[in-house]
């Protein structure tokens, strides 16, 4: 300590300090800087939000909305009249939906209560994070994989399947999603608690009764909510469809011919060569409206569904 | 008298035993699907792809001719992409997590913003192509760059971000900031070096697991109209470019069976730096997350 310096009381030094401009300056700023980087999340929605009807709307000045929304037939490239009817593009993502959450409910679920009710705990932690490189493959390698692997070994057991056909991108879809309803389902059934399960034990439960009577009511509204989740991921779904389901809209319930779902659509279009400006351009606006209105309604009824049937412990 | 039949309830609890046990191995019959289906990808993509994985792979152009096909413009155009991405969305994300954890009332714009980003974490990517192609290829005219495609990427991994650093803030001890209040820090003191400092491992983590997700991302960048054959490696973020999703996605497209394995090939490399990437994040995890 320098004694020669001038004697100051720690209250001045505190006064000093805080009336630094500068520092007062900063706190206030920051946090109306971070407000700002907090809104761009809702700007971005706003911004999705603002291009689907803006450019939807310019789309319907060309083609009608009640044809578009009951018309069966999809040829937006037919030379002298091309029609834009949706259904067939709704029909073969719900094919690709249904064919998915057939697959991968049964399994997703059987596998979340083998993790949480059956295996140890060294089980567990091998299993999952293995299970979460599989979420973590990116769509078009499983693009590939249902082309080159799943879609032969159909056609070899069942030859009146074509090259691209709704089963193989179904089925791939139904794969993709599976750890996904896995691991939220075992999240729910881990937060029931053990007092619930040894109550059934000491009644003379087995493990099946426990996990099928106990623990699977009590974590209900957190299966259904994954569930619901993982579907919307399958509607959304676009480079394995792209890949392996074809280019062709349907109005039928056929699963062993080529198809196309919506996303699939706005790929074929956005590679090839429609024009800035033509109709054909605005469709995909359309189209794109429609699958985000159809994965909104699934968020946000799995977000109700956790939120008004969640029990707590 | 006899209140129990002992033969009767040993027959039902036998039966309801043996379900137990059947039923048990249903279950992890179901479980181990998972794990083979990603054997066999894996199997099949290494086994189809390595004859083409060479050193000349990595610094040849794309080609008509399977043989001569490489990824050096893709590979370079995923590593700028990443140098737009990374930066942008974690200033994005670890200040909206900031902001939401540190700063924001419990009021409804708060609660607003909550409920945005969990909606926004479900829109499909195909659809944030779209906003892209429209916002910041057309409206603001960045064409198709990889400042455009960075952005739009950026926008798309936000949520995710947004949510892990969130976890990794919220994580943090509040003894820690009375601690650094007691000292006299001001709020945005104690956030920089108290806060922060304790949440970087989860911050990195989530955030290293998000960019690997938008490092295999592809539908965002065709709907862009991200070019899949280009003859020249990107020299600024102006620059038009391809990205190794888009080279897989043009190969496994052809008709020739051949390109089908440079499409292996291709997903080797992409499966190569997801694994780093994922090894690195639960590196930093296991590492230097503590536990308070």
């Amino acid at each position: 300590m320098a004694m020669n310096e001038p004697q100051i009381s720690v209250q001045e030094l505190i006064a000093k300090k805080s009336n630094r401009g500068l520092l007062a300056f900063t706190e206030k700023l920051i946090p109306k800087i971070l407000l700002l980087i907090a809104t761009v999340s809702v700007l971005t929605t706003i911004g999705i939000v603002f291009t689907l009807i803006f450019e939807t709307v310019t789309f319907f000045t060309e083609v009608n909305v009640f044809s578009f929304l009951t018309g069966t037939e999809w040829y937006p490239f037919a030379n002298s009249t091309p029609t834009y009817g949706i259904l067939p593009l709704v029909v073969g993502t719900l094919k690709i939906t249904a064919i998915a959450t057939i697959v991968a409910v049964p399994i997703g679920i059987a596998t979340a209560i083998f993790l949480s009710e059956y295996a140890s705990d060294r089980v567990r932690r091998f299993i999952k994070p293995i299970l979460e490189v599989l979420a973590g493959v990116p769509t078009i390698v499983y693009g590939f994989f249902a082309l080159t692997f799943v879609t032969p070994i159909l056609r070899s057991i069942f030859p009146e399947i074509a090259i691209f056909n709704a089963i193989s991108p179904g089925i791939v879809v139904g794969i993709m999603i599976i750890p996904m309803i896995a691991s939220l389902s075992e999240d729910a059934m881990s937060s029931v608690p053990n007092a619930m399960r040894d109550g059934a034990y000491a009644l003379g439960a087995t493990k099946l009764e426990v996990a099928i009577k106990i623990v699977l009511p009590a974590a209900l509204s957190g299966i259904v909510a994954s569930t619901v989740l993982a579907i919307s991921r399958a509607i959304g779904e676009t480079m394995i469809v792209a890949v392996a389901a074809g280019s062709t809209p349907g109005f039928d319930w056929d699963v062993t011919g080529s198809i196309q779902t919506m996303t699939a659509y706005i790929v074929q279009v956005t590679t090839g060569d429609a024009g800035y400006g033509t109709t054909i351009y605005y469709s995909i606006y359309a189209v794109g409206f429609t699958l985000f209105l159809f994965t909104l309604a699934m968020n946000m009824l799995a977000q109700f569904i956790s939120k008004r049937f969640r029990e707590e412990y | 008298m006899k209140y129990v039949n002992h033969e009767e309830v040993a027959a039902k609890t036998k039966t309801r035993l043996t379900k137990n046990t059947i039923l048990k191995g249903v279950f992890a019959a179901a479980t181990s699907f998972g794990l083979i289906v990603l054997a066999i990808l894996l199997y099949r993509i290494v086994t189809q792809g390595s004859e083409y994985l060479s050193f000349d792979f990595f610094t040849s152009f794309a080609s008509r001719i399977p043989e001569n096909s490489g990824i050096k413009a893709a590979i370079q155009g995923s590593i700028y992409l990443m140098l737009v991405v990374a930066p942008v969305s974690m200033f994005l994300g670890v200040g909206t997590a900031i902001y939401l954890e540190e700063y924001a009332k419990k009021n409804k714009f708060t609660n607003f913003i909550k409920v945005n980003i969990s909606n926004l974490a479900g829109v499909p990517s195909v659809v944030f192509g779209l906003l892209g192609l429209t916002i910041f290829v057309r409206f603001f005219d960045l064409g198709i760059s990889i400042l455009a495609a960075g952005l739009t990427m950026s926008l798309l991994i936000l949520p995710i971000i947004i949510v892990a650093s969130q976890e990794a803030i919220r994580a943090v001890p509040n003894e820690l900031r009375e601690a650094s209040f007691a000292m006299g820090a001001t709020r945005w003191q104690t956030i920089l070096r108290v806060v922060l400092p304790a949440s970087i491992p989860g911050i990195l983590t989530g955030s290293i697991l998000a960019l690997s997700r938008a490092i295999g991302e592809t539908a965002p960048l065709v709907v862009i109209g991200i070019p899949t054959i280009l003859m020249f490696t990107p020299d600024s973020i102006m620059s038009t470019f391809t990205a190794l999703p888009m080279q897989i996605f043009d190969w496994t497209k052809r008709p020739q069976v051949t390109f089908h394995d440079v499409a292996a090939a291709g997903i080797i490399v992409l499966m190569g730096l997801l694994i780093i990437m994922n090894s690195i994040a639960v590196f930093i995890r296991n590492k230097y997350q503590k536990r308070y």
